[in-house]
């Protein structure tokens, strides 16, 4: 499928929606996509299932602030840097890139990159929503190694990580994004086309594309743009997605703890009280002292009149929101799986139970 | 005794406030020259008010000039924009994503050179003078007489901007220059966008602020001048000249802020009924609630914020159509005094149902044709539309009454829903020259910090008597200044806990 320039937008409203809170603003990755397709470059999306086994994909992010990026924008030469790191060191080229984390801003990068360098871009992620860290990714759960990883910032300092340990590879690229300046660009997890086919979370480019075009449009058809959201996300691998709070913000509160976000959002309605918890991404809905939503499961913070996403920077008192939870497809809800990112992961006590 | 004006596109209004409130006031027609119309409205006013001129303490005025120059695409000059960021940002160059028609006026004199800030205060790169002092050849070489200067990270150091300026006016003596860290706010393109509107409106600036000059000066007013900016306060007339898109929003925050003071309190619901829509909004502690989203302007995404205001196509002159089914979003918007059937014309309006259902008493009941059910029906109907949205608007259980202004206020004779009473303040016809005339001044600082135990105290103050003296400087008082808000938002994804703050202080004017 080739992504049209009138795509974009409903591709980044829908990774926001993915981006459960987090995940960064798609709006400046949104703009270099455009930029490019405005120039003629095409970007071709592909069907995961159809990639030839012995094909090389390597996948292509950004890392560190968004708050900086809506500063300092790339200069476009970054994704492609860290790529070539990971080619020269496999002595190889990459067939094609795809996202290693479809939620937020990681949505567009590699259609940028894929844009730029002409080849196509597979049509899924690792990680089905966002997470705030590198080895949170279906890939590695699968087995997929995310080193050699390839590193660049826009003064063209590039470096290449090698360890064997994925937590370890998102240490350092932590502490090499800080030096390059808050934004750093990077390129990980080559794999071949039939790991691919084994460990991604696939069809979630075409999803957030889906969902964002049910949120912008399905006024326009008449159609309630939650009872849409809802109807759509069942018939995909997320199987179920519900609105399981309505009400007006009450509370936010945000502190930070080593580059998270951490904090709640209290949200009221005439019969009680929702909170939610968020760690970058929200992580559990609570009502009475009921889990409503838990993470892997995605919650959603929506404008209770638009269904758009509100990033949990943006969250205000007083705003008027829908909670929507969706769950996630089966291979992010392997045991495995739920040790990488599951309640656990992020030292909740919680034990997950999927939604339904 | 303050004057406060609204030069809109139609009327131009002047009101004479004192200490107790309005003194008089007086509605005339815009001037193509601007400041005749202005000159009228003021003796009008002060004569209304059987005061004397020389009773006038100061003149402040809100204008919609500027934001209807960009939306008109009219009276812009072709600017030559210089970022300072390479190597970084050449993804997203300048004037990205702005319409055609708006870029036809700007022209596309852009230049990206080495420069800019990281977020801890670094050098991305060094000032490439030698490439500033190029393009200012070229800016010359095309007869530009004004710039745009954006540096990433300038609203923490504005250094890198002020020496691009200092290069830029070396080479073009006479060149105006805008430089985005006096507009404030983190995010590059947004900044960049209202910086380079702002150097297109430089010479409309000039010659606006001196027809408000000139006005003062036949008026025989020796007094300081303001004019309303985007929050609500005010600014000197000198520094509007050098920043007019720091005007862009001031028309509706000044109408909902004029609406409470006449109503004699800080926090309510306000509808602003018009001929075609309602803008409706909250007001808390006097001031209007923000929208979260950044204003667009003629097209073009700026770092502004606007009141949060939802309009509601419910107007004076709204059609009223199958039995009073339906009411509005149409309208016969300002041909209401020709097409209402109370005024002799054959359209069935909102206007006509108040009165031929004997609530309103404007034009000729005589003339309106409209049953008792079809009266009824369309009051349900537009009862229907103001409860359900100033319900949406109203973003917190406490009590609040609703205002009802504008010159459709007449439409609404019924309880709102979620309201505690509704008001309909007197002199509700010009709250935007009353928003003007009561405005404080401000002063702002925004910066990455990055907090901890042992310094968050010393940061904090430092930053809270940074904007009190910039409010200070801007012209309050000392006494009287005091902070509002203390924003604090931590940078996500990166360790270290660095937080972005924004402090904001107000103060009175000395009168």
């Amino acid at each position: 499928m080739e992504l049209k320039i009138e795509d974009v937008d409903d591709l980044c409203t829908g990774a926001a929606f993915l981006g459960a809170g987090g995940g960064g603003d798609p709006y400046i990755g949104g703009l270099m996509v455009k930029q490019e397709l405005a120039a003629g470059r095409k970007i071709e999306i592909i069907d995961p299932d159809g990639l030839d086994d012995a094909k090389l994909i390597i996948p292509t992010a950004m890392m560190g602030a968004p708050t900086v990026l809506l500063e300092k924008i790339p200069s476009g030469e970054e994704p492609i840097r860290a790529l070539r790191v990971v080619e020269k060191e496999l002595g190889r080229r990459a067939d094609a890139t795809m996202p290693t984390e479809v939620g937020g801003i990681n949505s567009t990068i590699p259609l940028f990159v894929g844009a730029r360098l002409g080849i196509p871009v597979v049509d899924g992620d690792g990680q089905g929503r966002a997470f705030p860290e590198l080895q949170m990714e279906t890939f590695a759960i699968e087995g997929v190694a995310g080193c050699p990883l390839g590193i660049s910032d826009e003064k063209g300092d590039t470096s290449l990580v090698m360890t064997s340990d994925n937590h370890r590879m998102e240490w350092i690229a932590r502490g090499i994004t800080i030096r390059f300046g808050g934004t750093a660009y990077f390129a990980n997890y080559p794999m071949s086309g039939a790991d691919v086919k084994r460990s991604a979370v696939k069809h979630t480019l075409t999803l957030a594309q889906r969902i964002g075009e049910i949120i912008h449009n399905s006024r326009s058809r008449k159609q309630d743009p939650f009872d849409e959201l809802c109807s759509f996300l069942a018939t995909t691998s997320y199987a179920v997605a519900r609105v399981i709070f309505d009400g007006k913000i009450a509370d936010v509160d945000r502190r930070t703890s080593e580059g998270f976000t951490l904090g709640s959002v209290s949200i009221d309605n005439p019969n009680g009280r929702c909170v939610i918890e968020f760690q970058n991404e929200n992580l559990i809905a609570r009502a009475d002292g009921e889990v409503l939503a838990i993470v892997p499961d995605i919650i959603s913070i929506l404008d209770a009149e638009t269904a758009m996403p509100i990033t949990n920077e943006t969250l205000r008192y007083g705003q008027r929101v829908k909670v929507m939870a969706v769950g996630v497809p089966p291979i992010m809800r392997s045991e495995a799986a739920l040790r990488q990112f599951g309640p656990q992961a992020f030292g909740m006590l919680e034990a997950y139970h999927p939604l339904e | 005794m303050k004057i406060g004006v609204d030069v809109g596109g139609t009327n131009t209004d002047a009101v004479v406030l004192g200490p107790n409130g309005v003194l008089g006031w007086r509605k005339t027609p815009t001037t193509a020259d601007v400041y005749s119309g202005i000159v009228s409205a003021i003796t009008q006013a002060i004569a209304d008010a059987g005061a004397d001129h020389t009773d006038v303490d100061c003149v402040m005025i809100g204008t919609t000039q500027f934001t209807n120059a960009v939306i008109q695409r009219k009276s812009l000059l072709p600017v030559g924009i210089i970022r300072l960021a390479l190597p970084a940002t050449s993804a997203i160059p300048p004037l990205t994503d702005w319409p055609d028609d708006l870029i036809n006026e700007i022209g596309r004199n852009s230049y990206l050179v080495g420069g800019g800030y990281e977020f801890d205060g670094r050098e991305i790169a060094p000032l490439d003078e030698k490439a500033v002092a190029e393009a200012a050849v070229e800016f010359r070489r095309n007869g530009i007489g004004t710039a745009a200067i954006t540096s990433v990270f300038s609203p923490m150091n504005g250094d890198m901007e002020r020496r691009a300026a200092e290069i830029l006016q070396n080479e073009v003596p006479d060149i105006a220059v805008s430089l985005s860290c006096e507009l404030g706010q983190f995010g590059l393109l947004p900044r960049e966008n209202s910086t380079i509107i702002n150097a297109a409106l430089s010479k409309l600036s000039g010659h606006v602020v001196q027809a408000f000059r000139h006005a003062l000066h036949e008026l025989g007013l020796d007094v300081p001048l303001f004019i309303s900016q985007n929050d609500g306060t005010l600014m000197r007339a000198d520094e509007v000249q050098r920043y007019p898109v720091l005007t862009f929003a001031s028309g509706p925050t000044n109408s909902m802020r004029g609406a409470v003071y006449l109503a004699g309190i800080q926090d309510a619901m306000v509808v602003d009924i018009g001929g075609t829509t309602s803008d409706i909004g909250m007001l808390r502690n006097g001031f209007p609630r923000q929208s979260t989203n950044f204003v667009d302007v003629g097209g073009v995404k700026t770092n502004f914020r606007m009141p949060d205001v939802l309009a509601v196509g419910l107007g004076g002159g709204s059609l009223v159509r199958e039995g009073g089914q339906f009411v509005g979003p149409e309208s016969v918007g300002y041909e209401l005094t020709s097409r209402a059937q109370c005024f002799g014309g054959d359209t069935l309006t909102a206007t006509d149902i108040a009165v031929a259902g004997g609530w309103a008493d404007i034009g000729d009941r005589s003339l309106v044709r409209a049953d008792k059910a079809t009266i009824n029906a369309a009051r349900a109907c537009m009862r229907h539309l103001l409860d359900v949205n100033v319900e949406r608007m109203k973003t917190e259980a406490a009590d609040l009454p609703l205002l009802v202004v504008g010159g459709g206020a007449i439409l609404v004779d019924w309880q709102v829903q979620s309201v505690s009473n509704v008001l309909r303040p007197e002199f509700s016809s010009v709250a935007n020259a009353v928003g003007a005339a009561i405005a404080q001044v401000s002063g702002e600082v925004e910066r990455v910090v990055i907090l901890n135990d042992a310094n968050r105290d010393s940061i904090l103050d430092d930053a809270r008597q940074e904007a009190k003296n910039k409010a200070i400087g801007a012209g309050a008082t000392a006494t009287s200044v005091e902070i509002i808000e203390v924003e604090r938002i931590p940078i996500s994804y990166l360790p270290g806990n660095p937080t972005r703050l924004r402090v904001k202080a107000v103060g009175d004017l000395p009168i």
